[in-house]
């Protein structure tokens, strides 16, 4: 009788979402990105992602115990930086630069303005630019040998020789190509968008405008329906506007908000792409964007029922 | 007493006045010219002799000259021995004089210098004035020589231009660039901050001996009444 009359404060009701499913959601959609990266790239990729996951609860329990924080490695927050982190490298790369990378990303990222939540920039994408300013050429889209199942030569990214060895539709598909661990396979990237949509841990818009706007942009510039296809399915494009443009703490909150957010992302994807220096710009667009998103969330603020325009 | 004023005058430059990391004076060539062990101790120096010089001469002709047209008057002083020590650097080091480039005239418009001329020379005697002039130059360059140690050994894995072993495969080149500059740079202030508010200040307790109202409450002085600082806002005051 005391156990059913039991009095508490509100809220007497708690959704079953937390910060640490939402996470684990997200977990489980890179997973079949990070197989058929495994599969291509070969066994030292898992030693990339082993290392950038690692080093980065390492820095978050270190930082936390230092900063006297309360500890956040539980929500596997930390997990997901060191994935995407590690999805968006080369193969190839050093080992100690993604353990600094993946530092960089959790301590001065994250954990100097405040933590999860606080940050204003993806922890993951400042990473990799960081690493792309700070040891050359070595992030960027250069040669990688594929040295897993798939059998793949060392090469170029499809979008570096897009004008001279155009890449088949059928590799971008399957990721039977050059590029970053986790770009590549774009089917596998498909399915991650799918799971997350079902669980709701995202909405469709920002994706969906950011890979459509890059199309049609593309095809605007180049005026080839099959050239644009190629663009926008290779490079970091979807694993970027699937899983970094659409991060909670650093994207608009709103609907429209995040369109422009995915407009002004695509564009800035294809200036860089089209008439930059760089062969890839989707990192770059997404950190711009991100700066940008406090204003986009003011702009594009509810007016509440009755209340003054 | 006046010995340890004038001391403390002179230390006064290195951790807890110290021009870089506290007072946020002379960023430009903080930034520009600790890429190297060499320039950043070079620029040091420089700046540090120029510093005593016009420091001593400001301090001397602070009742001469005019208060308002003191700031050109500073200048002038300052240009002048900025250039005394060009033409030293380019006769004798030119070597030095190259590796600075332009960072070298600039040090005309260093804040530092002419920040201590505003705050100190002007109100202070020769004796103290030289004393700042040392102590404010050697804590720039120690400083200067902070950043350079760091953004060298772990961005160009060299030390004044040595290869270090290990490191050279292992570096970061992103810390010999301005942006990696700024970063060592903010960092550095944040933990001078940290050592120099744990040891001198701390944060004001609590209660009322920390209350901006003590003076006036009733509640400080023991009596049985409640803190203004509390009921001030609610109630308008108990007065």
């Amino acid at each position: 009788m005391d156990k059913k009359l039991h009095i508490s404060v509100s809220p007497h009701f708690h959704a079953k979402v937390t910060t640490q499913s939402i996470m684990l959601d997200v977990i489980l959609a890179l997973l079949p990105t990070t197989i058929a990266g495994v599969l291509i790239f070969g066994v030292r990729s898992l030693a990339v992602i082993a290392v950038s996951v690692g080093f980065s609860v390492l820095s978050e329990f270190v930082f936390n115990k230092l900063a006297k924080k309360p500890m956040t490695i539980q929500d596997l927050s930390a997990v997901v930086t060191g994935l995407l982190l590690a999805l968006t490298l080369p193969v190839n790369i050093a080992l100690w630069e993604v353990a600094i990378g993946a530092i960089f990303a959790i301590v001065v990222v994250k954990g100097f303005f405040g933590g999860i939540g606080q940050n204003f920039a993806n922890p993951a994408i400042t990473g990799r630019v960081f690493m792309l300013v700070a040891f050359g050429d070595v992030v960027s889209a250069k040669s990688f040998v594929g040295k897993g199942i798939v059998d793949t030569t060392a090469s170029a990214t499809p979008l570096a020789n897009m004008a001279t060895a155009p890449t088949s539709m059928i590799d971008l598909l399957l990721g039977t190509h050059a590029g970053a661990i986790g770009e590549v396979c774009t089917v596998a990237l498909l399915l991650g968008f799918v799971y997350l949509l079902i669980k709701k841990v995202i909405t469709f818009h920002t994706p969906v405008v950011f890979i459509a706007v890059v199309f049609l942009l593309t095809l605007l510039i180049t005026k080839d329906v099959n050239t644009a296809l190629a663009y926008s399915m290779s490079g970091g494009l979807f694993i970027g506007a699937i899983f970094m443009a659409t991060d909670y703490a650093t994207t608009p909150t709103r609907p429209w908000g995040k369109v422009i957010f995915a407009v002004g992302c695509a564009v800035i994807t294809v200036l860089i792409r089209m008439y930059g220096n760089l062969p890839e710009g989707v990192s770059y667009a997404i950190l711009l964007m991100n700066i940008l998103t406090p204003y986009i969330d003011k702009w594009t603020e509810d007016k509440p029922f009755g209340g003054e325009a | 007493m006046e010995k340890k004023n004038k001391l403390s005058v002179l230390t006064s430059g290195f951790i807890k006045e110290n021009p870089v990391f506290v007072l946020v004076l002379g960023t430009c060539p903080t930034i520009a010219t600790t890429k190297g062990v060499i320039s950043a101790i070079s620029m040091g120096l420089a700046a540090t002799a120029v510093l005593i010089c016009s420091n001593l001469v400001i301090s001397l002709l602070r009742k001469l000259i005019p208060d308002k047209v003191r700031i050109p008057s500073y200048i002038v002083v300052i240009a002048g021995f900025v250039t005394m020590v060009q033409m030293l650097m380019h006769a004798y080091l030119p070597d030095l004089y190259s590796l600075l480039g332009i960072y070298l005239p600039l040090i005309t418009v260093n804040c530092i210098i002419l920040g201590r001329a505003e705050m100190f020379a002007s109100k202070n005697g020769p004796v103290e004035s030289l004393l700042d002039g040392i102590g404010m130059g050697l804590g720039f360059t120690f400083a200067l020589l902070c950043m350079a140690v760091i953004r060298e050994v772990f961005g160009a894995g060299a030390f004044a231009g040595i290869e270090i072993p290990f490191l050279v495969d292992h570096c970061v080149p992103f810390l010999v660039k301005s942006s990696g500059g700024f970063m060592v740079f903010g960092l550095l202030i944040a933990i001078v901050t940290a050592i120099s508010t744990k040891r001198g200040k701390k944060a004001p307790e609590l209660g009322c001996s920390g209350c901006p109202a003590a003076k006036f409450c009733k509640a400080a002085a023991g009596d049985d009444v409640e803190c203004v600082n509390a009921t001030a806002k609610t109630e308008g005051g108990n007065n």
